[in-house]
């Protein structure tokens, strides 16, 4: 029994086993179908523009740690994320480029500068992606159809185009069901936005795959499902009253939460740990705010789709909403103060 | 939250953890008395408060029982001998901290018959509450849960307090130790006697023992022998950690929370652990001092794992030869795995508050797992029992902002039950940046005082 050196810790001496790798590689996986998918559906295009934005991302989380002379946290998995994350809300055909650029800028401004993870501010993916939507308006509002016959043979031409010099824009167009409702009117039926049978950016068409991906999680403990359900359940309501109200304008309310980048929003965007409020009533408080963004932005903004400022405001929002929303301390009247 | 709505409280706290229990493998071993060991060994600092002072000389021969070291002062208690034999060294010896402290050794004498000294007998009938509450203090009796806290001044119910429920701690919540359990199966009648003793020197009217449903056997025993005249009930609770904390246990049982700061006496009650009581009710009749305890020895290092009577002053070496140990010993804690504190030599001796030993292999130890950042899941502000913001804190912690953390966040009433750092995914050491900066702020106010 003789013991060679005993070791000392400091209690609690047991864990649970669950670190913060596990939660990220799970993320992952539950994305996995999702990017399947999205390639399924979009073919090469999609291929291409995901793994450059996991490429772009991954690589500018490691340099940025080397120039910064810390030892590289790629292993943590999160910078993967952040870029398959960023990749799932791009269009399918946006030039390579831009997506090499948007996911250097989702690294070293939505992340680096704040300090790294745990740091973060807003979701550093869609930091990403709304600098592209600045930059490049038009390109990131240009959308092909899905399920195209040559889909796997062919890359469309825009997305080798060559930085700043060729046209970014390819003529096949598709569009979203929500461009198609705000601006033509046309309501796509609910049964192929469940399925993912629409035109949208690459991750966003079909919602079951991502439900199904945030139930695994949820039943993991991996994510907080207040977010997604307090989200759904503000639109879902909002709209519902407004489709009653007059349905000759408002859309119902499957339509809303079906379409556009509301599902992958509301489970993997949204539920960002680090962006999100720590108790289960900010979360709360979290989630009806994004929803209520999502619907003014959708229903009464200029832009078809709001889901990426929602929640990006509401990011702004969650360490208020941490200091307004804290639990009365055992044993006194106070709360705590998160300030 | 449903059984709210329909008015009928759970008996539980709000958060808290599940860890892994462990407890089959020993709570289904009776007590077993150990061996003593060819040196007993025992320091003068064994609970909380000023150290017994030495009262015999080296070389003289002390019997069993004897009054070895006195209380020094009202926080302190007497120190007993636990075996016949002779007094060889007085010096300084090493306790769990690493800090030495007087201490006196001991050689029992193998053909004594290690008969154990009677006292001054503390008649129930008799005894005034100043008496009893000094037959304990006399006995040596500290918490035997673990905290060592000397019980006769836990007992003292400040004169403007009543004391409405006194209130047995059978929860054992700490995974792995079964001692509380089989001292509730086996040492049923020394509980009660203990309970009358109590019930006289706090004035409560009413018992209740609080009891994990994961020893429904226990509570079925004690519920069967509770003497007719006992006002004393019996409360399964489900199982939880940390409901072996006071204040949490209060609140499972009453539904009322004991105020920031305070006691349990400041809403009435008086927690007393099982094992304590049994204590209590097996000594004062007789006048004794506590000379022996229940341990459990457990873990996937042990071989003969169990709950062993072992006497106080037992080398830790001597113990872990006397149940053997498979492979190497990686890690030891004293305590259970929760709140326990980890060994660092194996020199030191079982002393009054050890409820527990637990042993791990190389195979079992923790490895040694790498801190991540803190990616504000909110795990800890799920779990915490005192409803702290434990992810803020760390922050804070690490920018050494201890006063803003006692003033704005509550500091001072984390009980170190270590739930965050036990679900925290970044094994950020939470509960030890806690420990750290209560004991800086405690400094501080020392310092300001002065």
């Amino acid at each position: 029994m003789e013991s060679k050196v005993l070791h000392i810790s400091t209690s609690p001496h047991l864990t649970k086993q669950i670190t913060t790798a596990d939660i990220m590689r799970n993320v992952v996986y539950a994305l996995l179908p999702v990017a399947g998918f999205a390639v399924y559906s979009f073919g090469l295009n999609a291929l291409l523009v995901l793994s450059t934005a996991v490429f772009s991302s991954v690589l500018t989380e490691h340099l940025l740690c080397r120039w910064s002379n810390k030892t590289t946290t790629i292993s943590d998995w999160s910078a993967a994320i952040t870029g398959l994350l960023y990749g799932l809300t791009l269009p399918p055909t946006l030039p390579l480029w831009m997506v090499f650029l948007g996911g250097f800028v989702a690294i070293a401004l939505g992340k680096f500068i704040f300090g790294g993870l745990g740091y973060n501010v807003f979701n550093p993916a869609l930091v990403g992606r709304a600098f592209l939507q600045a930059a490049f308006p038009v390109a990131m509002t240009t959308w092909t159809a899905s399920f195209l016959q040559e889909r796997f043979v062919s890359v469309t031409s825009s997305v080798f185009a060559m930085p700043f010099i060729e046209p970014t824009v390819d003529g096949i167009s598709g569009a979203t069901p929500l461009s198609a409702w705000k601006f033509d009117n046309v309501v796509v039926g609910t049964q192929d936005l469940v399925l993912g049978f629409i035109s949208g950016s690459t991750g966003e068409t079909c919602a079951i795959l991502i439900l199904a991906g945030g139930v695994y999680l949820a039943v993991r403990n991996m994510l907080n499902w207040r977010i997604p359900v307090a989200i759904l359940a503000t639109v879902y309501i909002i709209c519902f009253i407004l489709n009653l109200a007059n349905p000759e304008i408002y859309p119902t309310p499957e339509f809303m939460l079906f379409s556009g980048g509301l599902m992958i929003g509301a489970v993997f965007m949204a539920t960002d740990m680090v962006a999100s409020p720590l108790t289960s009533g900010g979360v709360v408080v979290y989630g009806v705010l994004i929803g209520l963004l999502i619907v003014v932005i959708r229903i009464w903004g200029g832009l078809p789709e709001g889901v990426m400022y929602a929640i990006l405001i509401a990011n702004a929002m969650s360490p208020h909403i941490d200091k307004a929303i804290q639990p009365r301390v055992y044993g006194t009247s106070k709360k705590a103060s998160a300030s | 939250m449903l059984t709210g709505i329909f008015g009928i409280r759970s008996k539980t706290f709000r958060h808290g953890v599940h860890p892994p229990e462990h407890k089959k493998e020993t709570l289904g071993q009776s007590i077993k008395q150990f061996p003593f060991a060819p040196e007993i060994i025992l320091p003068t600092i064994q609970h909380i408060g000023a150290p017994s002072e030495i009262v015999v000389r080296e070389g003289q021969e002390v019997n069993r029982g004897q009054l070895l070291a006195k209380a020094h002062g009202y926080v302190s208690v007497p120190l007993h001998s636990p075996v016949s034999g002779l007094v060889r060294k007085i010096k300084n010896v090493p306790t769990i901290t690493g800090k030495m402290v007087p201490g006196i050794h001991l050689e029992p004498y193998p053909a004594s018959g290690q008969e154990v000294m009677e006292g001054t007998a503390i008649d129930l009938e008799t005894a005034s509450q100043e008496e009893i509450l000094q037959g304990i203090q006399s006995a040596g009796i500290v918490g035997l849960g673990g905290a060592a806290f000397p019980t006769h001044v836990k007992l003292k119910v400040p004169e403007d307090k009543s004391c409405e429920y006194l209130m047995l701690n059978g929860i054992e919540c700490e995974p792995f130790l079964t001692t509380d359990h089989r001292v509730m199966l086996e040492q049923a009648d020394d509980i009660f006697m203990g309970i009358r003793y109590l019930m006289k020197a706090t004035g409560a009217p009413k018992t209740v023992i609080g009891i994990e449903s994961n020893k429904q056997d226990a509570a079925d025993y004690l519920r069967k022998h509770i003497p007719s005249d006992l006002p004393v009930t019996v409360e399964v609770v489900p199982v939880k950690y940390p409901q072996g904390s006071e204040k949490m246990l209060v609140t499972s049982i009453l539904g009322k929370e004991v105020p920031s700061g305070g006691l349990p006496i400041d809403v009435g009650v008086v927690v007393v652990n099982v094992a304590t009581a049994a204590e209590i009710g097996r000594l004062l009749p007789h006048g004794r001092g506590i000379q022996e305890r229940v341990v459990t020895i457990t873990g996937p290092g042990i071989k003969k794992k169990g709950n062993y009577l072992i006497p106080i002053g037992t080398p830790l070496r001597f113990a872990l030869d006397q149940v053997g140990v498979e492979g190497t010993i990686k890690e030891v804690y004293m305590g259970g795995p929760m709140m326990g504190v980890a060994v660092s030599n194996l020199d030191i001796s079982i002393v009054k508050g050890t409820s527990g030993v637990v042993v791990f292999t190389e195979r079992e130890a923790r490895k040694d797992q790498k801190i991540y950042p803190c990616i504000k899941c909110g795990a800890c502000v799920d779990v915490c029992p005192i409803f702290l913001n434990p992810s803020k804190m760390g922050i804070l912690a690490k920018f050494e902002a201890y006063d803003e953390m006692a003033e704005n966040h509550n500091l001072m009433d984390c009980f170190e039950c270590g739930s965050c750092s036990f679900v925290c995914p970044s094994n950020i050491p939470l509960v030890q940046y806690f420990r750290l900066s209560k004991s800086i702020v405690r400094k501080r106010k020392a310092q300001k005082a002065a």
